[in-house]
């Protein structure tokens, strides 16, 4: 069904040329040329994500007067909506250790952070849906675009969170140079629930928009805004839901350098990294099927 | 230099009717594909094959013309060759570097320069930031956008955008050369280049596969040519031999559906070609008389006169001739009945081709269409002696030429 990608140099008498073999066999079937071609594409499609990341980038913001802005504007709206409600005792969330608006802010920029990079694979491929179906270049490119994308949007949004936390008189500590590992596995987590999500999602037009609401409805049962709940079954928010032990690892970090439960921590960041090379074969394996839909 | 650089055997690939179903194909196939089953499944329900069982060899300076109807399987087969889609059934092997030229430009971004863009398609297509500051002023002068080059792309004319894709395109040093259709746009000065382009690169050793609907292209360039019909490979072989197979099927084809609007005044009811003395032939020779008979029923009596137009349609359309049949007796008030008209040509100029033949009717001052039936007869027109190269166009011209060197 698929086509194989052989990529050994045959030996001729005059020069020698890479062979490329199209067959119908599934690829799954050759793991180690799969995994060769795989690494290959990545180092290749480097140079080539990083054009199209600066275009994208160069793009957007030639038609936008805010610019930046966007990176961090709903995140902060959000979070002020959050420490209005809670101020005027409309919501109770329970008592945080540091200021409100501080955990506020750094929770729902950390959200915005993970649902950037759940959208942003399936985003990418779909915009460059014409590019697809006519050349052949490493479809690892736009993935590593998106998640230049996705850095590039973090390293705004930390500057709002110093901003934050010098105003409320926070200190900055090494935890904020230890929070970067734990962004990051948010970010690996988000890409690889996305990636996995983009070859089903390039065929239905349901995925995208089931994910909108999803991302709306997941951001109410995570502790974004609130502490984590103790009480059962109310805590089950914080053992079931993977974004959990990220999310709030990162702000523990941030804001006081240590993280309080190490081990879900850990468990998720790993299964983050695994997924995101599971979800990297699929996409690999499922692009030519998906470009012959979409072309057909 | 013998070498083949590309070999396609038993090579299929089923494309689904359904749109619904060919997405739900697709989860299905994906998870095949993830659990390693290799299936040269049978078809399923609405699918077909839009390319069956085609097998050919390409060797290194090669060209092969790649012709067919809309919707033969052309561009599929191109798309497994680039390796964007998966084959069915069968194996493709390639040696060498492989560019295509699909869609001249994809992945260019209106609102960026086309200094911008330049660096964006290169690097979309394989190249390096340096390769690309290298070949810059190449690539401008290629495409002819001087003036142009700092300015949004979405500002540029579609030739413009064109011509900046090939430039770009053009400087791929590929081993194999995969072209569809890209030289139809653009103007006649840009195509020339383009082709004295390909010329270069082909001595140079490149192996082509070429797309084109433009026979006189595909007769010039290609070794070999593949006439795809329905997925089929209907003709394989010397160039001359397909192209001349595919102008007969795109004859075949618009015969098949004339158009005769009953509902009109003027019905057109049958047309004949003779050779003037009342016999009928299978063909008339370019250079020889012939007659056209038409035969007509007018419906009631025309006031405002009559005028009957003739036009001959070449395959691709065109019209190459045309006159108007305007009589003074027919200036007005014409009466209903069934009429003959039989115009007689006295040298056929035509070119070897089957030539299509629409009549229509006008009153006499054109401000009004009575009717009109096309293709209501075919003209089949042979030249002898006839070689597609040496003899351009649709009609021939008789001529004494003079040659001296001027001092």
């Amino acid at each position: 069904m698929i086509c194989i990608l052989e990529s050994t140099i045959t030996m001729q008498p005059d020069d020698t040329l890479p062979t490329t073999v199209y067959t119908p066999e599934s690829q799954i079937r050759s793991p180690v040329k799969l995994a060769k071609a795989m690494w290959s594409d990545l180092k290749d499609s480097r140079e080539l994500a990083w054009r199209l990341f600066v275009r994208d980038f160069s793009a957007r913001y030639r038609q936008s007067f805010l610019g930046i802005f966007w990176a961090f504007l709903p995140a902060l709206l959000s979070g002020i909506v959050f420490i209005i409600l809670q101020a005027k005792n409309v919501v109770n969330f329970g008592k945080v250790d540091i200021p409100y608006p501080v955990f506020a802010i750094i929770g729902t920029t950390l959200w915005q952070i993970f649902s950037e990079s759940i959208n942003a694979p399936l985003k990418a491929v779909q915009n460059s849906k014409s590019m697809l179906s006519k050349i052949n270049f490493p479809r690892e490119a736009l993935i590593v675009a998106a998640f230049y994308e996705v850095l590039f949007s973090v390293a705004i949004k930390s500057v709002v969170i110093l901003a934050v936390m010098l105003f409320f008189k926070m200190s900055l500590g090494l935890g904020l140079i230890y929070s970067i590992p734990a962004v990051l596995a948010l970010i690996l987590l988000g890409m690889a629930l996305g990636l996995f999500l983009t070859p089903i999602g390039m065929l239905y037009s349901d995925i995208g928009s089931a994910l909108t609401v999803f991302i709306q409805f997941w951001f109410f049962v995570t502790p974004v805004v609130y502490p984590p709940p103790q009480s059962f079954p109310y805590s089950l928010i914080t053992t079931l839901n993977p974004v959990s032990p990220l999310l709030v690892g990162a702000r523990e970090l941030m804001t006081k350098g240590i993280i309080i439960n190490v081990s879900p921590f850990i468990i998720v960041s790993s299964f983050s990294v695994i997924g995101l090379f599971v979800a990297w074969i699929i996409y690999r394996v499922a692009m030519p099927i998906i470009i012959e839909r979409m072309s057909s | 230099m013998s070498d083949v650089l590309v070999s396609v055997d038993n090579v299929s690939k089923k494309f689904c009717r359904s749109l619904k179903k060919s997405l739900w194909y697709g989860v299905q196939d994906m998870t095949s594909e993830m659990l390693g089953r290799s299936g040269e499944r049978e078809l399923r329900p609405d699918e077909f094959w839009a390319i069956n069982d085609m097998s050919f060899e390409l060797k290194r300076g090669e060209c092969l013309g790649l012709i067919g109807p809309n919707g033969s399987g052309k561009s599929t087969l191109l798309k497994m060759l680039n390796g964007l889609i998966n084959i069915d059934h069968g194996r493709i092997t390639l040696c060498g570097k492989i560019g295509a030229l699909i869609e001249l430009g994809a992945g260019f971004n209106p609102i960026l320069t086309g200094r911008e863009n330049i660096y964006i398609n290169a690097s979309v297509l394989g190249y390096s930031k340096k390769e690309t500051d290298r070949k810059l002023e190449e690539i401008v002068d290629f495409a002819d956008i001087q003036g142009f080059i700092d300015t949004p792309v979405q500002n540029y004319s579609s030739g413009m955008k064109v011509r900046l894709g090939f430039a770009v395109a053009a400087q791929m040093e590929p081993d194999i050369l995969l072209i569809d259709e890209v030289l139809a746009v653009g103007d006649k000065g840009f195509i020339v280049k383009c082709m004295n382009h390909l010329w270069k690169i082909k001595k140079n050793g490149t192996s082509i596969i070429l797309v084109s609907h433009n026979m006189y292209h595909i007769n010039a360039f290609a070794d070999k040519a593949i006439l795809l019909n329905k997925g089929r490979v209907d003709k394989q072989g010397e160039t001359l031999s397909v192209t001349e197979r595919y102008d007969n099927i795109f004859q075949e084809i618009e015969l098949n559906k004339p158009i005769n609007e009953c509902s009109m005044t003027v019905n057109f009811k049958k047309a004949f070609i003779d050779n003037n003395s009342g016999e009928l032939h299978e063909f008339i020779l370019t250079g020889d008389k012939f007659s056209l008979n038409v035969h007509f029923s007018i419906t009631h009596n025309l006031e405002y006169g009559l005028v009957i137009g003739v036009t001959f349609r070449a395959n691709d359309g065109q019209i190459v001739a045309g006159f108007l049949v305007k009589r003074d007796e027919f200036r007005s008030n014409v009466e209903k009945g069934n009429y003959s008209m039989s115009v007689i040509i006295d040298n056929n100029l035509f070119l070897e081709g089957k030539y299509s033949i629409g009549v229509s009717a006008f009153n006499y001052d054109y401000t009004q269409n009575l009717g009109f039936a096309e293709p209501i007869a075919v003209l089949n027109s042979k030249t002898i002696n006839y070689n597609p190269l040496e003899f351009v166009g649709k009609v021939l011209l008789n001529k004494s030429v003079k040659f001296v060197k001027c001092t």
